[in-house]
């Protein structure tokens, strides 16, 4: 491999699912790579298969779902093609995942330690109480006050905020390579959003984990990320470094998100907004997806654009993309 | 929790005594257990001489305060056709039916969860739509037809198993009962299965659908994230989950196993106080009907107040001490 560091790279991933009315394409051409210690945000709104993308590489789609194409390397094997107990060895271990709803995510029948050890104890050969000694640690490290005592608590006696630093604190355990995390401050107060926030990206940086971050928030990923893979549909759209796509969005879509970020809005008008809705997945227009809304649509829009990298290091899937700004 | 405990109690004996009211006035008012009692051709003196010895001939409000001090006094009325005290007519069968609503209810749980959690599992696959199926049928077939099939099946075509009746009981550390004899089981495995079938039906369809819906919940995925091993997060995530409504239903279950295995009791002979039951109520034998519904009542009371403390123990969000009745 030509890059030492690099920890993910993902390459054509498809994973669709099919159901009964049809076939849902809910990652339909998604490409990226994550080198060691880096931070891919990863954008899109609701339906756009940002979480089918980070499932998939968790090997967790479940039936009537699966990948069907594309490469997923981690570190020189490719995930897609492993079996599931190879699969299993390599979830929690070195691959982490954080969840959206820090409320649904723990056992609400089983105490933190329960959870936490069994974490531990499903990749190493641990005793009980070495393994209660590196939890409580774990715990202390993410913030949470007294861990010995709130080991024994159960999920329900966390608020909402400490519950996702058990969350965070179970996916540091084995200090994994790659953490992917599925809007982890979404159903969080802004305060508790900054500080997971915050403690995050300490945590990562501290061990050079690489990191996933799904959201529909690009505010978040602005001062988070090093590079943004935009999702529409199931398709990346657009992709590059931060800077690059916050500044010089070269995609519509793209455009049309950071513009409908009302700080960027003038005072006293009405907020800018993306005409139209999402299409529904199983009645996608032939061709690029966001034709409906775009307003610089043509004729053209009713092929499928593929990928192309107008800019060094920043590609998009479009036909018309937004040069001028860019060259300027 | 023992607050909880003695304020359940406290209203138990509330719920017994508005109970008691409810039953004595009931029964008294289905008919003259003196019409069937004594002969037709009675005089109609050997008739009042009747009715004063049982009782009959005081007003009702007497008849149930007379009731209730024995009541208080632990003496349930004697019946009018043995002429023994209600309670040790009905403690003497109780057993016979305890053993049989005990192995009827393992059975159901025993195959009833594992079956429920498989189909729970596969929803689409053969076997799972065949259990599903198959619960249909264990809901739907009539009890009494269902038992005289068994009996056709495996007492008289197949000669494997006795037809009817109780078979010798092993005795073990002093207690009697046919769990400890082999002649026992073999008696007893028919009627267990008669009445098991029903219940394990609704076991596996309460349990498919609990893990139909336990399983999209977000900490199944977490723990398979986590990499834990799919029998872990099956036997403990997700079990442990469902077994707060099965266990709720299953309490409630046993409760109508052991009052109401009436119709398996007739059809297998069964010498438990199912069969007891209805005995009394073809005679009106007052006073056995009231003690057992009592004893039934307490019974009822006594599982709701074991399915709480379970509950509590299943499910750490329950606090029985800060239930405010």
């Amino acid at each position: 491999m030509a890059n030492g560091n690099r920890i993910l790279e993902v390459e054509g991933l498809r994973t669709h699912f099919f159901t009964k009315a049809g076939v849902v394409k809910s990652v339909d051409d998604v490409s990226f790579t994550l080198d060691r210690g880096q931070v891919l945000g990863l954008v899109g709104e609701s339906g756009s298969g940002k979480s089918v993308t980070g499932f998939s590489i968790m090997g967790l789609v479940d039936p009537p779902g699966r990948v069907v194409a594309g490469r997923i390397v981690f570190r020189g094997t490719d995930l897609a093609h492993l079996d599931e107990e190879a699969m299993r060895a390599i979830r929690g271990r070195r691959i982490a995942m954080i969840f959206q709803d820090p409320m649904m995510t723990l056992n609400p029948v089983l105490r933190i330690d329960t959870q936490m050890i069994e974490a531990l104890q499903a990749h190493e050969q641990i005793s009980d109480d070495d393994a209660r000694a590196r939890a409580r640690d774990a715990l202390g490290q993410v913030g949470i006050p007294s861990p010995e005592q709130r080991l024994k608590a159960y999920p329900h006696q966390f608020s909402g905020g400490m519950r996702q630093r058990v969350a965070i604190a179970i996916a540091l355990l084995h200090h994994p390579d790659l953490i992917i995390a599925d809007e982890p401050t979404t159903a969080l107060d802004v305060t508790i959003q900054g500080q997971i926030l915050y403690e995050v990206q300490k945590l990562v940086r501290e061990q050079g984990t690489a990191l996933i971050w799904i959201t529909h928030d690009l505010s978040v990923v602005a001062g988070l990320a090093d590079e943004i893979c935009v999702m529409y549909a199931g398709r990346a759209v657009e992709t590059g470094h931060v800077a690059d796509v916050i500044e010089r969005p070269l995609h519509p879509y793209t455009r049309g998100l950071i513009n409908s970020v009302p700080s960027r809005n003038p005072r006293g008008q009405p907020l800018r907004q993306i005409q139209g809705v999402a299409p529904t997945p199983l009645k996608l227009p032939p061709g690029c997806a966001f034709q409906d809304r775009c307003p610089r649509a043509d004729a053209r829009c009713h092929s499928m654009p593929e990928l192309s990298q107008p800019v060094a290091g920043h590609s998009v899937r479009c036909f018309r993309p937004h040069l001028e700004e860019a060259a300027a | 929790m023992t607050v909880f405990i003695i304020r359940r109690l406290l209203q138990s004996i509330v719920v017994l005594a508005v109970t008691s009211l409810l039953v004595f006035l009931g029964v008294y008012a289905i008919g003259n257990p003196v019409d069937i009692l004594i002969s037709p051709d009675a005089t109609e003196l050997e008739r009042q001489a009747a009715i004063a010895r049982l009782g009959l001939d005081r007003p009702v409000w007497e008849q149930y305060w007379s009731f209730l001090i024995n009541l208080a006094e632990g003496d349930l009325g004697r019946s009018f056709v043995f002429n023994e005290p209600a309670l040790k007519l009905i403690l003497q069968r109780l057993p016979a039916t305890l053993e049989l609503a005990f192995v009827a209810m393992l059975i159901s749980i025993f195959v009833g969860i594992p079956l429920g959690i498989w189909a729970g599992f596969h929803p689409n696959s053969v076997s799972g739509r065949g259990i599903m199926a198959g619960s249909i049928v264990g809901f739907s077939l009539p009890n009494f037809w269902q038992g005289l099939m068994l009996i056709m099946i495996f007492a008289v075509i197949l000669g494997w198993l006795p037809a009817g009746g109780r078979g010798d009981q092993g005795e073990f550390l002093g207690i009697r009962s046919s769990l400890f004899s082999l002649d026992g089981w073999s008696h007893l495995i028919l009627p267990a299965i008669n009445l098991a079938l029903f219940k394990m039906s609704l076991v596996i369809r309460l349990t498919r659908a609990n893990v139909r819906e336990v399983l999209p919940q977000d900490y199944v995925k977490f723990a398979r994230a986590k990499g834990l091993k799919s029998r872990r997060v099956v036997t403990v995530h997700v079990l442990k989950n469902i077994l707060i409504p099965v266990v709720t239903v299953i309490g409630l279950e046993l409760g109508n196993v052991i009052a109401f295995a009436v119709v398996t009791e007739t059809i297998f002979a069964w010498p438990g106080i199912g069969k007891l039951i209805i005995d009394s109520i073809f005679v009106l034998d007052r006073p056995v009907i009231v003690a057992y519904l009592m004893i039934i009542v307490f019974m009822f009371i006594v599982i709701n107040l074991l399915v709480d403390i379970l509950y509590s123990l299943l499910d750490p969000r329950v606090r029985l001490a800060d239930q405010r009745g």
